[in-house]
């Protein structure tokens, strides 16, 4: 019993994770038909600037305040990947619509560069982040059943990034623009949407999240410049296996990874259980080709 | 056919083709053994190359699993090699992991021919569920390349996983001799060079059938308008897992050649990173040709050999900008932009082309 709960609970924290990472994904694959490849940098950028923002409050601010570090790290992380990913789709992305495969290409050439960047400036070991002592021990469920506080922080973590990216998605004025492009981007265009300024604020988000994404993942062990490589295909297959259009596809389909990958890891071994996650994917698509929640369209390619 | 319309341009390329082949005989006779060792590395990799070309430059579908396949071919070749090495023994790394008999699925691997047939049916085999339970659903486009990328990651992490089947992270090493014959000796390493030679030449004739052929021309069809072809009548399922099943014991070929000619395989050989460069060879030599595909595959890697000795962190950068230029400025490669700056014949020729296949 406790052991299932504890699984459960892991399963729900490695899925929390993937949905923060595939949150973006989904959205840029969803609204532009674009792959980022680079998507797994812009959470190691992420998890880049907690770290220096870590050392900076180390180096300048009075030790009472380290604590609090973390609280800003997030909107810091959020910022930085944000901008980046701004200048991303604006040199480059913006050539490559239309041909989803040359941009999966292209990003993972800026993937390589990145994670080469980061090694020339932070060096190739991993560096850990001292996570503020708040987040340390955990709340006791049962006799046996510690959940750890870092681990329910991030849940709360992505609930609040989902709550606003619903928010932002559904009841806002730029959240049904980007509705708009996303359902008829011709006819979006010609009632005097700039699909342009869509499509890079999108992207934008889209990589912000990635940045928090990076900062939640300074909690759960050290940070390397190849940290984004071990989450991308995960994501991916979240993506997969949801489907583009909707946020509960997402959030279904990652869930359903995270929580069937820790119990397959726990039945099996950690090698054997990705297997028969992969497996299970694929058996899904036979049911559902377009993944859980597709975007209903007539149109035939 | 292409006797009929034997036109001078034709007569330059087949002359062209000719000095290549007597070249890549000849090599031997002017390389030092590293260099000839190096060349017949970069020749298995054309291998591949022409096998990803098949499925990405003409059926349109982007495989970023190609690693795999041919991984799976240069374990096949490794554990032959492995068996031989160990001269009746159980493997090294078996006894290190506490094996005490040698398992039932490696028995076989004694027999050369067997491993070479193996190492082309696994791959090819595990092409054809893939592509049997992905394109029968309509499963292409990016779906499908994300999938053959989860396919290297649990590959990858599988082989690492088993290590008392597998060697884990160091792979098969620690070879002989194949088929008796030291395999680090000079006599071996030339003999194999030919032999892989020939492998690639033969490759390229298979495929240069395959895509001339009508077969080839559905494939086309498939690429630009797969409901077009549908509409016709045409299954592009079948023809799509026949595609990416041949391709994958290509590289699966060239993954047993890789083995003999470098002497280790090992699970990073088939990881994310080599399995996208090989996509990369394609698409810097021109997707769509087959002699774009193989040249970009052989002086990617020279380049790389020669670049990545003296400074190996530029090569990471120089390799992602290589991406993003490719893509961004030559969507069709080095003979996409050779074609271009003699586009005014080129375009008689492509019409005097369209003329003679109508007459066929």
């Amino acid at each position: 019993m406790e052991i299932t709960i504890i699984q459960l609970f892991n399963g729900l924290s490695m899925g929390s994770i993937l949905l923060l990472i595939a949150l973006g994904l989904a959205v840029t694959f969803g609204l532009m038909n674009v792959i980022n490849m680079a998507h797994g940098e812009l959470i190691m950028i992420g998890a880049y600037a907690t770290y220096i923002t870590q050392n900076l409050f180390n180096d300048y601010l009075p030790a009472s305040l380290f604590n609090w570090y973390f609280v800003l790290s997030i909107p810091v992380s959020f910022m930085v990947a944000f901008l980046i990913g701004w200048l991303l789709e604006v040199s480059l992305i913006r050539f490559l619509y239309g041909r989803p495969l040359d941009s999966l290409l292209a990003t993972w050439g800026i993937a390589l560069m990145l994670q080469q960047l980061a090694r020339t400036i932070f060096g190739a070991p991993n560096v850990a982040v001292k996570s503020p002592t708040w987040l340390d021990g955990g709340f006791r469920l049962m006799d046996g059943v510690v959940l750890p506080y870092k681990r329910l922080f991030i849940i709360l973590l992505v609930i609040v990034t989902l709550v606003a990216m619903f928010l932002y998605i559904y009841r806002s004025h730029a959240g049904r623009r980007m509705r708009a492009v996303m359902q008829n981007r011709d006819m979006a265009a010609c009632l005097g949407i700039s699909t342009r300024r869509v499509d890079s604020m999108t992207f934008a988000i889209g990589s912000g999240v990635a940045g928090i994404a990076g900062c939640a993942l300074t909690l759960m062990g050290p940070i390397g410049p190849s940290l984004g490589t071990y989450y991308i295909v995960d994501a991916f297959m979240v993506v997969v296996l949801g489907g583009v259009g909707k946020l509960v596809g997402t959030i279904v389909g990652a869930v359903g990874i995270g929580v069937t990958g820790t119990m397959f890891e726990y039945w099996t071994n950690a090698s054997l259980g990705k297997v028969l996650v992969f497996l299970c994917i694929v058996a899904f698509l036979q049911w559902k080709p377009k993944g859980l929640v597709a975007m209903k369209t007539r149109s035939l390619d | 056919m292409q006797l009929r319309t034997l036109t001078p341009q034709k007569i330059y390329i087949l002359i062209g083709y000719a000095v290549a082949a007597t070249a890549l005989f000849c090599a031997p006779m002017v390389l030092s053994d590293f260099r000839l060792n190096l060349l017949a590395k970069f020749l298995a990799f054309a291998i591949v190359a022409l096998g990803l070309d098949l499925i990405w430059g003409y059926t349109g579908i982007l495989s970023l699993g190609h690693g795999v396949f041919f991984g799976l071919g240069a374990y096949a070749m490794g554990m032959y090699l492995k068996l031989e090495a160990s001269g009746g023994r159980l493997p090294d790394f078996m006894d290190w992991s506490g094996l005490s008999a040698l398992p039932w699925f490696w028995k076989p691997f004694e027999s050369f021919p067997f491993a070479i047939a193996m190492g082309i049916l696994i791959p090819a085999l595990l092409a054809l569920i893939l592509g049997f339970f992905t394109f029968r659903n309509r499963i292409r486009g990016v779906y499908f390349t994300i999938l053959t990328q989860a396919l290297v990651i649990i590959t990858v992490t599988l082989f690492i996983g088993q290590q008392k089947f597998t060697g884990g992270t160091n792979g098969l090493t620690g070879f002989t001799t194949v088929l008796g014959h030291s395999i680090g000796s000079p006599d071996t390493k030339r003999m194999l060079y030919w032999v892989t030679a020939i492998v690639l030449i033969a490759a390229f004739v298979l495929c240069r059938f395959l895509v001339k052929s009508r077969f080839g021309k559905v494939l086309r069809a498939i690429r630009d308008g797969e409901n077009r072809a549908r509409f016709i009548g045409y299954n592009p399922a079948v023809y799509q897992m026949i595609a990416f099943a041949i391709s994958a014991g290509l590289a699966g070929v060239a993954g047993m050649l890789f083995v003999l000619h470098v002497g280790i395989i090992s699970p990073s050989t088939m990881a994310i990173v080599p399995s996208i460069e090989m996509v990369l060879w394609v698409a810097i030599g021109g997707r769509g040709t087959l002699i774009g595909a193989a040249l970009g595959a052989v002086l990617l890697n020279y380049a790389k050999s020669a670049f990545s000795e003296s400074y190996p962190d530029a090569w990471l950068f120089f390799l992602g900008a290589l991406f993003v230029i490719v893509v961004v400025f030559l969507p069709k490669g080095a003979v996409g932009l050779f074609r271009k700056w003699k586009l005014p014949k080129r375009r008689r020729t492509e019409h005097e082309q369209q003329v003679g296949h109508s007459t066929v």
